[in-house]
């Protein structure tokens, strides 16, 4: 797909976030544009309809609140988008399930793969492995010529 | 205007099959023989390798890892890089249980042999188990957990060589620890003079040749710029070998006209269907330092599941978690207190479940979770809960309960909490990394190949990667699929006078 994805969707793809995961609720502009760009940048490497499907069902999420909560999904308080998100993701159409999943997961992605995101919740990985704990005085373990 | 070049054997894809084809071949070069390897994904130097996820995941998975299935209910993984999917996996070794390839029935296939392929491979791979002072305690606790349930923890051989513990495995090892193919067959292959040419993605067969498209790198993408100019070009071989895996090689065969109509081609597709499961302690524990997959649980006769220990790296945990908002951020919040469980359900091949084509030609893998499937996921998703709460869990994220968490006080109903009423695809986050099957061996109507990848009706073509497999392993495959190639691979070397 040419252009940019999420300027099409931008009210609701926020919205799904800060349902999704709330602390996107906290991220200033330079946030927003990190977690966007990821995801922007991983949308051009999706199958163009996969994309298509997807800014659909924002469009779709987006004004079927009117019809149940008489409010745009984007306008709508955190509980209740999560309760509308909620029934979807458990609905009975696969389609509707796929659709919930598929925007969560890049918001997942944009969010999660931040490296002050993964050390605020305490992932460590470290190239160094046992050595780079043990350098902090946590493990005796080391590594060997296996 | 393609350019056209002559070759003696012309091999496609790196991984599993066609490194290990690339080296059995390597010493005919001497023989005056031209060999080339052609590989769609970029060669990386050693300082790329960062365990960065949000690098490492486009470099080196086709279509970044996310590869779904048609009707997008799972996530297939498949490597995209010189070595294939060798450059990611885990290193766990284990040869084909007998059971299975005497199920397979396939005709001059003995497990004997088998066996001591592997067992080569093996030693050339450096299998061994890590000492136990080089566990973490996501495994230990797996090992006491599942001892406790009265299940059987083996622990697994790994083919590590200097393994420092970063537990980044499937984001390449960046110590060069992990023996795949990019370590191993294709250097030596290259040593006796393979030539290996990678950003080269093979568009079609045809008669003893294949047309290929070489790519530019892209601007800071990672890798290095191909070995041939990029453009369009025509090779001419006297046998072509496929090694492009499940899908690339039933995708290439199903899209050359040449290949097209072979009976049974892209059918049986099978792929071990996975949920990442995770338990959530009082005190953070060591997972993400240390080897991430020590031991296993084999069910696959009794319940028709296999569990392994497993350490996933956070979009990834994050994506395999299901449903979302605040309970999914406190599980995440608990990064350093989370213990991980693999669930691989042991699939069989059925109809429904093939590879295909769309009209450009990209594969499209239709699959459907037979009960059988639902019920061994269900199954294993209770035993990986009461293996978390005997290791001394407080709480358990099901992905087939809601709401998704169970408390320590609630185990004793997991069977009414854990049920396959909640097995909703679409939801669950199903992921699936050993793709099987597409191109059977056998000698029935719909076999592909013969036992040593002669495809039917088709003297210049072999296949030599895992979508030889007829129905499912039950167990992780690499070994077994460098085993088949390297059947194929003599199968080559035997019949070479009558192919030239
Ligand atoms: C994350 C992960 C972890 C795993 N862990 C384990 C483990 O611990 N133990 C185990 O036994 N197994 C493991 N596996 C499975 C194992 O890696 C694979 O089963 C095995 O590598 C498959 O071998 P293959 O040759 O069939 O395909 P691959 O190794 O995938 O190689 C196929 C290659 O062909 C290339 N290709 C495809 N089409 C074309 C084309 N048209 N033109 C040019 N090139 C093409 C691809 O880019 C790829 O590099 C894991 C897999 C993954 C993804
Ligand atoms: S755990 Fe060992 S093999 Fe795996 S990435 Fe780290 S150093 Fe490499």
């Amino acid at each position: 797909m040419s252009g940019l994805v999420l300027p099409q969707i931008r009210a609701t793809f926020r919205a799904v976030a800060a349902t999704v995961v709330p602390e996107t609720a906290a991220l200033d502009a330079d946030g927003w544009a990190r977690l966007e760009a990821e995801v922007e940048r991983a949308l051009r490497s999706r199958p163009e309809r996969m994309v298509r499907q997807l800014v659909l069902f924002a469009r779709v999420l987006e004004v079927a609140s009117l019809f149940t909560d008489r409010t745009r999904f984007s306008r709508l308080v955190p509980a209740a988008r999560h309760r509308v998100l909620k029934s979807l993701e458990l609905s009975r159409l696969v389609l509707l399930r796929r659709g919930v999943w598929g925007l969560r997961t890049l918001v997942l992605l944009g969010y999660y793969t931040q490296a002050e995101v993964q050390s605020r919740i305490g992932y460590r990985a470290h190239v160094d492995g046992w050595s780079a704990r043990r350098t902090s005085g946590e493990h005796a373990a080391t590594p060997t010529d296996n | 205007m393609a350019e056209s070049r002559t070759y003696d054997i012309v091999i496609i894809g790196s991984g599993a099959g066609g490194g290990t084809v690339a080296q059995a071949l390597a010493p005919m070069v001497a023989q005056g023989l031209k060999i080339l390897v052609l590989e769609r994904g970029p060669r990386l130097d050693d300082h790329e390798f960062t365990g960065r996820e949000a690098e490492m995941a486009p470099a080196l998975y086709a279509d970044e890892g996310g590869f779904l299935t048609a009707d997008g209910t799972m996530t297939l993984a498949m490597g995209r890089v010189y070595g294939g999917s060798t450059v990611v996996y885990t290193g766990t070794s284990l040869v084909a249980p007998e059971r299975v390839i005497r199920s397979w029935c396939v005709p001059g296939l003995e497990h004997a042999d088998l066996e001591r392929r592997c067992e080569q491979f093996m030693a050339a791979n450096h299998v061994h188990y890590l000492p136990r002072v080089l566990l973490n305690e996501n495994n230990k606790r797996f090992f006491t957990g599942a001892h406790r349930c009265g299940y059987k923890p083996e622990q697994f051989p790994v083919n590590l060589r200097g393994c420092k513990g970063s537990s980044l495995c499937n984001l390449g090892c960046p110590n060069g620890a992990k023996m795949g193919t990019h370590r191993v067959q294709l250097p030596d292959a290259e040593r006796q003079g393979v030539e290996v040419v990678t950003r080269a993605e093979v568009l079609r067969l045809e008669e003893r040749a294949v047309q290929l498209r070489v790519s530019a790198r892209p601007e800071g993408g990672k890798g290095r710029p191909s070995e041939w100019a990029p453009g369009d070009y025509h090779v001419s071989a006297r046998l072509v070998v496929s090694c492009g895996g499940s899908i690339g090689t039933s995708a290439l065969l199903l899209r050359s006209p040449v290949t097209a109509g072979i009976p049974g081609l892209g059918e049986g597709f099978t792929c071990h269907p996975a949920l990442i499961l995770v338990g959530e302690h009082d005190h953070p524990i060591t997972n993400d330092v240390g080897h991430p997959k020590s031991y296993f649980v084999d069910r696959a006769v009794a319940d028709g599941f296999v569990l392994e220990t497993c350490m996933y790296f956070p979009f990834v945990t994050a994506k395999n978690l299901t449903s979302f908002g605040p309970e999914h951020s406190a599980l995440m919040q608990a990064f350093p207190r989370l213990q991980m469980i693999l669930v691989l359900a042991c699939d069989k091949a059925v109809k429904e479940n093939r590879i295909t084509v769309d009209k450009s030609g990209k594969p499209v893998v239709h699959y459907t979770f037979t009960p059988a499937v639902r019920r061994s996921l269900v199954a294993a998703t209770r035993a990986s809960a009461r293996i978390f709460f005997a290791a001394g869990a407080k709480r358990v994220h099901s992905p087939l309960s809601e709401p998704t968490l169970i408390e320590r006080g609630d185990a004793y109903r997991m069977d009414d909490l854990i049920r396959e009423d909640y097995f909703l695809p679409g939801r669950v986050s199903i992921a699936a990394a050993h793709l099987m099957g597409g191109c059977a061996m056998g000698t029935g109507a719909r076999a592909v190949t013969d036992a040593r990848g002669r495809v039917r009706g088709v003297p210049w073509l072999r296949v030599a990667d895992a979508s030889l497999f007829p129905d499912s392993l039950e167990i992780n495959p690499y070994l077994t699929i460098m085993a088949l190639a390297d059947r194929v691979a003599e199968g080559i070397r035997q019949d070479w006078g009558s192919i030239s």
